[in-house]
């Protein structure tokens, strides 16, 4: 997957060559900073990338089927019933002066549900996601932040679709509800086996809530793994850099370091490895050839010069 | 001068500190109970963390003690002094100097029509810490190289949007530091800020701490980073402050549901995956709006008892330091 966005001081390559894939019932976690190229490629997969930004190369299969090459009216039978996304912002994303109830009701009669079982699900999925019936004929400023969330994922679980994107689900809210909240999808997943691509910048959260792990540095990932090994024997330098950066509520206290410097421009990418202006590690070699992707094991892989 | 034990090891004495916001009008006016009763005190060269979650009154707190808001009672004590007696109206310049702000957003703190420099030689200036030209100039290099911007001369000639989210913040700690102020109080600094960068600025933090013995009050909703930096914790939920100590002794003894229900809530990639259980309290935060009496917690406490509908209970100290405001720990 290649995606470009076209600005006033050139092309900006957000996506680079990414490559992975999600089995059913995974939970793939995609980890980096602001700007690494995560919530675009979520956007691209199910192609509401809006102008300046362009999708230049790649395929997205889907069950076999290229997501890019689906037509307007193929895209509009595809999006939802078989990958739904619950977004950044999703608290802000439902509509004001319409009630829960229609907002709920509204994507299933789009997809040729009757009202009354669209009306019959939408009961169901309140009681999915742990909110009082009686609450369906609110308008979202009724409801706290933790319940607007709520319902948007009510939403994107409405077609019972084999996958779900998470762009940061829950940056918005307190911890306390952020668990709450992760803990129900978890359950929900363990019921009805659906797949998660989970974007966030916050690692700890993802060793915790994902199976695989891919971590993504200035459009490209830099290494993947399953999220226990990713966590026990990281490789590359970003990676232990990230985990560097999180302080831990227990164990012993010791002083973390972060990276040094901050994330590059990507219109003028570093030469080379995007990572090396930032490496401790960093030798001649990286700052003249890209790194290529090698396998350590069956499922880690990772791109460094060192290995 | 009103002196409160001159010989005190805290630069700041916080007593009983309230804030209430008036909201509507005539007969619908009620008022906001932002900040409820606080009492803490800061000592010199610690830092002081103070998390909460968001609308818990955290920034309301530390701009009391800023005093860029008035306070409705209580009492604020610096360096041993009762400045909202010696200082009734608005703060002196000397307290200002003293008493230094850092703000959440880096993006939003700096002026983009002027330069770094212009930033940075507004408070030298007004504090009249240098006075020509070159002095002011040669200062504002030496701020920049104090929070490790190199090369410091060229850096003070850009406009903030020049600046990486992380370098804008060190020049927002450089201009706190540029009146040589005694206490800190930073605002969720770290929070808009790249993860990978974050560590650099708390590692800042503490440096100016060992070295100019500068105290802090660190607000966050980030147990992890309180851990990191913070001296001593102190949680607050609804406008309360319902625990508070050694940071070690509430990371490792936590004894409030609220503190409990926090850290059993902060996910950490060390201590592994775990299957976790439901912490079994959901729930809301309660309005502010005019509050009931008791316990802004009873409403999701696990082991909430009859009195705590009631009243809220006192600070209580469960060992020496380490205090709590709930009625299960008291007499």
């Amino acid at each position: 997957m290649r995606v470009v966005y076209l600005t006033m001081r050139g092309p900006v390559k957000a996506v680079d060559g990414v490559s992975f894939s999600i089995k059913p019932g995974e939970v793939v976690g995609l980890a980096g900073e602001s700007g690494s190229g995560k919530s675009t490629i979520a956007h691209a997969i199910l192609r509401i990338l809006h102008p300046p930004a362009l999708i230049t190369g790649g395929q997205a299969l889907f069950a076999g089927l290229d997501i890019l090459e689906m037509n307007d009216a193929e895209l509009e039978q595809f999006r939802w019933s078989n990958i739904s996304i619950v977004f950044q912002s999703a608290m802000n994303a439902l509509n004001p002066v319409m009630r829960i109830r229609d907002q709920l009701m509204d994507v299933m009669l789009h997809h040729g549900l009757s009202k009354t079982e669209a009306a019959e699900r939408a009961l169901n999925l309140f009681d999915l996601v742990g909110i009082e019936p009686q609450r369906l004929d609110a308008y979202p400023h009724q409801l706290s932040g933790g319940m607007r969330q709520r319902v948007v994922i009510a939403i994107a679980l409405a077609l019972n679709p084999p996958m779900l994107i998470l762009d940061e689900p829950t940056t918005a809210l307190d911890v306390v509800v952020q668990k709450d909240i992760l803990q129900q999808i978890a359950t929900l997943r363990e019921k009805l086996g659906f797949s998660i691509l989970f974007i966030t910048h916050d690692l700890s959260l993802l060793v915790e809530f994902s199976t695989h792990i891919a971590i993504m540095y200035a459009g490209e990932i830099v290494e993947k793994a399953p999220a226990r090994e990713l966590c026990d024997n990281p490789l590359h330098p970003y990676t232990l850099g990230l985990m560097n950066s999180f302080p831990s509520i227990s164990g012993e206290k010791h002083k973390l370091t972060g990276i040094p410097g901050s994330p590059p421009d990507l219109v003028t990418p570093p030469s080379g490895c995007r990572f090396h202006p930032r490496c401790p590690k960093a030798m001649p070699v990286c700052s003249q050839t890209a790194p290529l992707t090698k396998i350590i094991s069956a499922d880690h892989s990772v791109a460094c010069h060192l290995y | 001068m009103i002196r409160l034990n001159s010989e005190s090891k805290n630069i700041l004495d916080v007593r009983g500190m309230t804030k209430h916001f008036p909201v509507g009008v005539f007969a619908r006016a009620r008022l906001v109970h932002a900040v409820e009763n606080a009492t803490f005190s800061v000592q010199y060269g610690q830092v002081v963390a103070l998390v909460g979650e968001s609308g818990s009154g955290k920034t309301t707190t530390i701009r009391m003690i800023a005093r860029l808001i008035p306070v409705t009672q209580g009492e604020i004590f610096f360096e041993g002094a009762d400045i909202l007696k010696t200082e009734p109206h608005r703060a002196s310049m000397d307290y200002r100097s003293k008493v230094q702000l850092i703000f959440q957003d880096p993006f939003a703190s700096l002026n983009a029509v002027h330069t770094i420099e212009h930033h940075l030689a507004r408070p030298l200036v007004i504090h009249k810490k240098a006075t020509d030209r070159q002095e002011i100039h040669d200062r504002v290099c030496e701020l920049l190289e104090t929070v490790d911007i190199k090369p410091a001369a060229e850096i003070a000639r850009r406009y903030p949007h020049q600046l990486s989210g992380g370098q804008r913040q060190r020049v927002a700690i450089a201009r706190a530091l540029a009146v040589d102020p005694k206490l800190i109080l930073a605002d969720e600094p770290i929070s808009m800020l790249d993860v990978s960068i974050r560590m650099g600025i708390l590692n800042l933090i503490s440096k100016l701490k060992e070295e100019r013995g500068i105290s802090y009050v660190y607000i966050t909703h980030d147990l992890a980073s309180a851990r990191y930096i913070g001296d001593q914790i102190m949680v607050m939920y609804a406008g309360h402050l319902v625990e508070g100590g050694n940071s070690e002794e509430i990371m490792g003894s936590a004894v409030h549901p609220y503190t409990q229900l926090l850290l059993s809530a902060v996910p950490d990639p060390h201590a592994g995956l775990r299957t976790r259980k439901d912490s079994g309290a959901r729930g809301e935060v309660p309005s502010l709006i005019d509050p009931p009496p008791g316990c802004p917690f009873t409403a999701r406490c696990p082991r909430v008892i009859d009195i705590c509908h009631q009243v809220m209970p006192e600070q209580t100290e469960v060992t020496p330091g380490h205090w709590v405001r709930c009625h299960l720990f008291g007499l």
